[in-house]
């Protein structure tokens, strides 16, 4: 059995930097299950670790990069996806895996998540989804349902929320999946699979976040959201991303929507590079 | 053009292109911009002869995808370059202090038009000196060059990537408008390995890697993505091991570094240029297109028996400091022209210390100064 600090236990000792450790997330926070099920997803894939590297952007998902015993880069808010499209542009063995939160990448990342996806960047985008800027004390956030409290809507939420496999799906991402953290062993095995297929994949984690979101929606306890997402959550495989919104106490679709393959930005880039030389060599 | 696609001879071609010709011969494989005038040509330069050569050129989504991807591409171990004007370059800033903070080298250029806002987009203005160098938040140092010609540059360009992987620091062209657009004859010389300098890569077993543990240098060595280091890297203020560290000790001494690495090399990297300073006694201190007016202008000073003399800075940030200092405790007037309200003016009079006088010659933008503006200025200072 593992210690307290891991120990003996090979998945942690082999990708989390244990000298890092107590991390800074709140008990009941969901980021560590998402965490626990990637670090497993990469020992499944057989990716060499040492041409991973993960890149975060800013908020509580965004300290993910700091506690991966892989190459990493905790870079600005909203910037994960271009910083990982030129390293990944520069250097094609890499893989390039962004971890961040909803509005991290959603609201002020939003253009680069959907132009990344457009261009079927090879990148794997694993988005923790919490509904609010958790680590700012809880501000309404660009997925947060209809009505819901905020630190920011303390009357209820007056916007719409994105319904991220909906937009991912419409920009063009090849491979799109949506667990809650109650659904560990599948969550674990859509990461695997998202991390070996080329193009853009995307997986959206529903996660609590007792200490603030929780506290302000009547879920105070860690619990009380995964006992919401046992109630609310239907497993709809090759559902169609518009039917998969969610709302404030309705089901939470989840599953593998999206799973097709179309050429990667990087493919194409090396039909034009090999274009490109012939007419100068012609010329 | 050589085996490795560099190109050599003389050329006739437009500064943005001669700059984009730079970035190649100085080894840049990789490329990220967005369209805007004046400077799109560089990007479509880019566009034509990255792929020929082995690079990767990308349009992003924005300047801000622009920067953070080239900012990418440096951490994979390639030489990195994007272009903007004023609107682009004031998206960029955030990320240039994350350039700054990792200690990434990169370059990017600024082919400066009037502003603020959309100003004049295809007019010149050289407006954004003071934003380059205090633009992004926080404390820090940054390179910045002003080029005055194509072959300029052509010859800075390379610089900059040179300053830039010596340093670790992105190094900011603060061209115009007028050079960029303007065409004469450029001399692209044969570049060899020699002439080019690459970052400082950790030695393999010489322990544990601290991606911020420096020497004397002050410039750490740089690991890349994928050589196993399994190093983290991070925006926030960090230790030599790069963890976050949030302290004030802490932050002190990174931003001292960050500061000191470029301020005690000052020396190697501030470039400037003199004509008949020896026995003036007014100097007109310029820069880019500025310069080459400025010039005139004091050539023809001294055709009317003027002590007049011309300092260009082509270092425009660090500050040439000390030339101004030393020049100051002689000449009795120093006059500034620039394509902006008073900008560099403010620096050559806090480095006077008041034992000359500063004279800003402004112009808001849209043209260049005329040479009788310049002269009409240093003869006032000579009655």
């Amino acid at each position: 059995m593992p210690d307290h600090e891991g120990n003996g236990h090979s998945i942690i000792a082999k990708y989390l930097r244990q000298d890092r450790l107590p991390h800074i997330w709140c008990p009941a926070c969901g980021i560590g299950p998402a965490l626990n099920c990637f670090l497993r997803a990469i020992d499944k894939s057989g990716l060499d670790p040492d041409k991973i590297s993960v890149i975060s952007g800013i908020g509580c998902s965004g300290r993910v990069a700091g506690y991966v015993k892989l190459d990493s880069f905790h870079t600005t808010h909203g910037r994960a996806i271009p910083f990982a499209t030129g390293l990944k542009l520069a250097n094609p063995e890499l893989k390039a895996v962004v971890f961040s939160g909803d509005g991290d990448l959603a609201a002020i990342g939003g253009n680069h998540l959907i132009h990344a996806a457009r261009r079927n960047v090879d990148m794997t985008v694993i988005c923790i989804n919490n509904f609010n800027y958790g680590m700012t004390g809880g501000q309404v956030g660009p997925t947060a349902p209809y009505d819901v409290r905020t630190s920011t809507t303390p009357y209820g939420n007056f916007e719409s929320p994105f319904n991220l496999p909906l937009l991912l799906y419409a920009s063009g991402a090849t491979y799109i999946a949506r667990w809650t953290v109650l659904h560990l062993h599948q969550l674990e095995n859509t990461m695997t699979e998202a991390l070996l297929k080329p193009g853009f994949s995307f997986v959206e984690v529903i996660s609590p976040c007792p200490a603030v979101y929780g506290r302000m929606n009547k879920e105070p306890e860690g619990l009380d959201s995964l006992k919401s997402y046992e109630k609310r959550s239907i497993i709809k495989n090759g559902a169609d991303p518009k039917d998969v919104g969610i709302t404030q106490n309705g089901p939470i679709i989840v599953g593998k929507f999206i799973d097709v393959d179309r050429p990667t930005l990087h493919t194409n880039l090396a039909v034009v590079a090999e274009r490109a030389k012939k007419q100068v060599k012609n010329s | 053009m050589t085996d490795n696609g560099h190109l050599s001879g003389e050329f006739f071609i437009n500064g943005d292109v001669a700059c984009a010709e730079g970035a190649i011969s100085a080894g840049c494989r990789f490329f990220a911009g967005y369209p805007i005038t004046p400077a799109t040509e560089i990007a479509e330069r880019m566009s034509r002869r990255l792929p020929v050569v082995g690079g990767t050129y990308i349009q992003m989504e924005d300047e801000i995808a622009s920067m953070n991807a080239i900012l990418g591409a440096s951490w994979a171990g390639v030489k990195s370059m994007t272009s903007t004007s004023g609107p682009g370059f004031s998206l960029m800033m955030e990320n240039i202090g994350l350039g700054v903070m990792l200690e990434t080298p990169c370059v990017v250029v600024d082919i400066q038009r009037a502003g603020p806002s959309t100003g004049l987009p295809t007019l010149v203005g050289q407006q954004d000196v003071m934003q380059a160098r205090w633009g992004s938040h926080g404390s820090y140092e940054i390179i910045a060059l002003s080029p005055d010609s194509p072959q300029h540059m052509f010859d800075l360009t390379v610089k900059a990537f040179n300053l830039s992987e010596k340093y670790r620091v992105p190094v900011l062209i603060m061209s115009d408008e007028v050079v960029g657009h303007m065409s004469e004859k450029v001399v692209i010389p044969e570049i060899s390995a020699a002439d080019l300098i690459y970052r400082k890569m950790p030695q393999i077993g010489s322990g544990p890697y601290h991606p911020y543990k420096a020497d004397e240098s002050l410039v750490p060595p740089m690991a890349i993505a994928g050589q196993g280091y399994r190093f983290h890297v991070t925006g926030l203020t960090h230790d030599e091991s790069g963890y976050p560290a949030m302290t004030a000790a802490a932050q002190d001494r990174l931003i001292t570094r960050l500061v000191d690495k470029i301020k005690t090399h000052a020396d190697d990297i501030i470039l400037y240029d003199e004509y008949m300073t020896d026995d003036a006694e007014i100097v007109v201190c310029a820069y880019g297109i500025t310069s080459r007016i400025a010039r005139y202008a004091v050539k023809l000073a001294r055709q009317q028996g003027i002590k007049a003399g011309f300092l260009q800075l082509i270092t425009l940030w660090p500050f040439a400091e000390r030339r101004v200092r030393e020049l100051a405790s002689r000449v009795k007037t120093f006059i500034v022209p620039e394509i902006n309200r008073g900008q560099i003016v403010y620096e050559v009079e806090r480095c006077s210390c008041g034992k000359a006088r500063s004279l800003s010659v402004p112009h808001s933008g849209g043209d260049v100064h005329k040479p009788e503006t310049i002269l009409a200025a240093i003869k006032e200072c000579h009655a």
